[in-house]
């Protein structure tokens, strides 16, 4: 029981993972929280649903499909909506709202254009059970969780060995000084937010597989995936999967031993006591403003 | 007729008392919130059972009510005020989400999500236009106040603000404070006008509205958000039928976005309309006339 359900939180914290990466990737690059994240997640869902619906049962299919679209979505939103701003060297709040703002109307869109019902896949991963140690572990959670850990370890990679990857890291201690070093910050900018959206697709697919797909999905699940990136600390990528981890096993033991109404309660606990204790979370990098 | 239009004045002047505590933080003071439904969450439950359970009087509980609020909003913004970055924010969300959830759940207490009845009635349209002319006259008198014009400072630029020896987080806090005391006021009156309180009234989407109306309005301007509320309040009222509500979300965002994208300063900018400033123009036409005709 006790494995099961680790493995089940394991499941769940690796799609918190792959959100919260996108949150930490722009938040140490450009020191403020994307509140559009959210859409591209609910638009992988539906962009997964709709492919399997419409185009081709396969449902590794569908999330290659997903990844596209919310990838070009992400950056679509940084050139018709932050860019400006980012240009402009606009104030913080300017850029929260901004993201408040498109995450409302798209929100709403979604609720227009598919209404607000839930929508299963017409073709899922297998719903078997399999028995790994005596536990009786669900197939769906041990695939979300390679594909996860996949996709998580080709970011590292691509962020540690790669070009870009390095200019990434570079600009997330300074964009002024990456700029004057010759590094073009806007094509570095819209390649965070395509890693970012094509993450949060990825998240989006996967979710539909596990819960279906709606318009609050994307809402309320990055909601936990912003409190992993706090948990974990705000712009670390590994604090943001620790966070993402100890949240989704955190929830699956307390819906699984205490009560599921206490699900939610427990992670918005886990954050305000966060702020409370230790600001900066786990492995945070303080990102004071400079003179 | 008549009767519901009253209704739909006096829910506008209610919310209006919140969007006013907004107008002190996000445009005044440049802080963020996206929980700030949970303060009149705090305050509409606290004097509803207060009211209700223990039988004290209207105004107290409206006390209460403000006291609780503040309490909560100073507790959560102390630590997190002081912080760079994201902090402030992340805490909204999470004090916002956790009040409502909490509320949800303790069906014993407060009704749960099926809600809470029987709040003893108090909230008429009078007492609402006078609280909120009150409100308006203490805040107005308070941004021109030595503290208040700190609070713009703080906005403008926090470094050159903390250089010349303002004291940044306590301004900030003086603001937060403000603002949950307003919203604890508001949520009170919705209470007991209302008569009836479900936790439903204040999700996030709430909490976004009343940041969305104030930027509307102006980011620097009361007048800014007493027109923005006065016009997007009663909207949904008025706009009762089909997916029109969710298209009316639409609008907001896309109006959001494309203020802050061209006229970051919103509606008003940071001009405000008063009696004086009225008289100011009139005396302006009147000597234009004079000028004229003496030419």
């Amino acid at each position: 029981m006790f494995f099961q359900q680790v493995i089940n939180g394991l499941s769940v914290g690796g799609i918190y993972a792959l959100m919260a990466v996108g949150y930490s990737l722009i938040y140490s690059l450009l020191n403020f929280t994307n509140f559009a994240h959210s859409i591209t997640v609910t638009i992988g869902a539906f962009a997964t649903f709709y492919f399997l619906a419409e185009v081709f049962q396969n449902i590794y299919a569908g999330i290659l499909f997903a990844i596209v679209v919310a990838g070009i979505l992400a950056m679509l939103i940084q050139i018709l909506g932050y860019s400006v701003l980012l240009k402009k060297n606009a104030q913080r709040i300017y850029l929260l709202i901004t993201g408040l703002g498109i995450s409302t109307m798209c929100d709403n869109l979604v609720i227009i254009a598919f209404t607000s019902r839930f929508r299963v896949y017409p073709a899922n991963f297998s719903t078997k059970a399999i028995n790994v140690f005596g536990a009786t572990v669900g197939t769906i959670d041990l695939i979300i969780l390679a594909v996860s850990a996949v996709a998580l370890i080709i970011v590292q990679l691509f962020i540690k060995k790669s070009r870009a990857g390095l200019a990434i890291r570079g600009a997330s201690f300074s964009l002024e000084t990456a700029s004057i070093m010759g590094i073009n910050t806007q094509k570095l900018i819209l390649i965070v937010f395509l890693i970012a959206g094509a993450l949060a697709g990825l998240a989006g697919a996967l979710l539909g597989a596990k819960y279906t797909a709606y318009p609050a999905l994307g809402s309320n699940m990055a909601n936990k995936a912003f409190i992993s990136s706090v948990v974990g600390g705000l712009g670390s990528i590994t604090g943001a999967v620790i966070g993402a981890l100890i949240l989704g096993i955190g929830e699956v033991l307390i819906s699984g031993y205490v009560s599921s109404a206490m699900r939610d309660i427990f992670s918005y606990t886990l954050l305000v006591i966060i702020l409370f204790v230790k600001p900066s979370g786990l492995m945070g990098v303080d990102t004071g403003e400079r003179a | 007729m008549l009767e519901y239009w009253l209704g739909v004045a006096t829910l506008t002047g209610i919310y209006m008392i919140a969007v006013l505590g907004m107008s002190i933080l996000t445009g005044f003071t440049g802080l963020f919130s996206v929980g700030h439904a949970g303060f009149m969450a705090i305050g509409a439950y606290t004097s509803a059972l207060l009211t209700k359970t223990y039988g004290i009087p209207i105004v107290f509980g409206i006390i209460f009510a403000m006291a609780a609020a503040l309490l909560v909003g100073l507790l959560i913004g102390y630590p997190t005020l002081k912080l760079k970055g994201d902090y402030f924010v992340i805490a909204t969300l999470g004090i916002g989400q956790a009040t409502k959830l909490i509320i949800e759940n303790l069906t014993d207490i407060t009704g749960g999500a099926r809600g809470l009845t029987g709040i003893p009635e108090g909230s008429s349209f009078l007492t609402v236009l006078i609280i909120v002319l009150v409100v308006i006259w203490i805040l107005s008198n308070f941004l021109r106040s030595k503290q208040g014009r700190n609070c713009v400072a703080v906005r403008e630029d926090e470094l050159a603000a903390a250089s010349i020896g303002t004291k940044v987080a306590s301004y900030k806090l003086l603001a937060m404070g403000i603002s949950c005391a307003l919203c604890g006021l508001s949520g009170a009156l919705l209470a007991h006008y209302m008569q009836y309180l479900s936790p439903s009234m204040f999700s996030i989407v709430k909490s976004d509205e009343l940041v969305m109306t104030v930027i509307l309005g102006g980011t620097g301007s009361l007048t800014g958000s007493v027109i923005a509320s006065l016009v997007l309040i009663p909207l949904p009222e008025v706009l009762r039928f089909g997916a029109i509500q969710e298209w009316r979300m639409v609008f907001y965002g896309l109006l959001v976005v494309l203020v802050i994208i061209f006229k970051p300063s919103g509606l008003m900018g940071n001009k405000e309309i008063s009696i004086a400033g009225i008289r100011q123009i009139f005396k302006n036409i009147g000597l234009k006339l004079k000028h004229e005709k003496a030419k």
